[in-house]
């Protein structure tokens, strides 16, 4: 398969991504919508060091894998705590923060 | 071959993709994000990065889905009330994501890169595998991999003052009730013993 294809499949993906952060609106679904976008980074990163013949983009892929855990990891405490609060696991209610 | 493989490993991760941003469910959701990911370790062995192919299985697959189908069953996988705050906002967003892939598409393809065209160069056997892949990172690329240790400590930690006991002094204070907190009931008692039953808190002081 030619590398477009899944350059084309990467951008479709993080679109179908960043769709899915505007429309919905629990912090978890949100989260999940994030590592779409991530993960359609990383097929573009893997697809362009195959395109290149070159292993570095793939240990960029790796740290962006790294980054993604530490963010799964911040972001669900985060979530843990709002409900430990009983604050509503929603991000349009939770709107203190807003300018 | 392979493009039987490619369309079923792209029609998985779309449709994965897509599941996510459907389901009312965060539980449905993180299953459709679990099929999503398999079929992206798929492309990535067929792009000849197997080492990637199998970290992405074994620590997003493996380890970070099964912390979010903890925090989805502690939290509870109850449905969002009403889709959409801002009127049209279930319309406009799609059309938003159709105008990002668009312009993604024209950016990257409307590019002066020649190589877009072909399947990348003929690579040796080794290309992507753990052993090349993990001289590259810690000859090559030491520094970033020792960064990324202390972003992952740091997380860490975070995720321990973030989500522990609640209390307004942080960690210190919640670990401390969180861990003495059986023995922080036995003072409660002895405080209370000797205004009803004296016999028992002699006996406890005994």
């Amino acid at each position: 398969m030619n590398i477009e294809w899944y350059i084309v499949l990467s951008s479709l993906l993080f679109a179908i991504g960043a769709t899915g952060i505007l429309i919905r609106r629990s912090p978890v679904v949100i989260l999940l919508c994030l590592e779409l976008m991530l993960n359609a980074g990383n097929l573009a990163l893997v697809a362009f060091s195959r395109m290149v013949g070159n292993q570095q983009g793939q240990i960029f892929a790796i740290v962006v894998m790294v980054v993604a855990a530490c963010e799964v990891v911040v972001g669900l405490g985060l979530i843990v705590a709002i409900f430990r609060r009983k604050l509503p696991l929603d991000v349009d209610a939770l709107r203190e923060l807003r300018g | 071959m392979e493009a039987v493989l490619f369309f079923g490993a792209a029609i998985g991760a779309l449709g994965g993709a897509l599941g996510v941003v459907a389901m009312r469910n965060p539980f449905y959701g993180v299953l459709a994000l679990i099929v999503h990911l398999f079929s992206l370790a798929v492309l990535f062995l067929l792009l000849t990065s197997a080492f990637v192919a199998a970290a992405q299985v074994v620590v997003y697959a493996g380890a970070v889905m099964v912390l979010y189908v903890f925090v989805v069953a502690y939290v509870g996988g109850d449905t969002e009330s009403a889709w959409e705050p801002i009127p049209g906002q279930r319309f406009l967003a799609p059309l938003l994501g159709i105008a990002l892939f668009v312009e993604l598409s024209i950016a990257v393809l409307a590019s002066s890169l020649l190589a877009l065209g072909t399947h990348g160069p003929d690579v040796n056997p080794g290309f992507g595998d753990p052993a090349a892949i993990g001289r590259l990172l810690l000859e090559r690329f030491l520094i970033p991999f020792e960064a990324s240790s202390i972003l992952l400590l740091l997380a860490a930690v975070g995720a321990v003052v973030l989500a522990g006991r609640l209390g307004t002094g942080g960690v210190s204070k919640g670990t401390v009730r969180g861990s003495s907190e059986h023995s922080s009931e036995a003072p409660a008692e002895r405080s209370e013993d000797p205004l009803t039953v004296p016999s028992h808190a002699s006996g406890g002081a005994a």
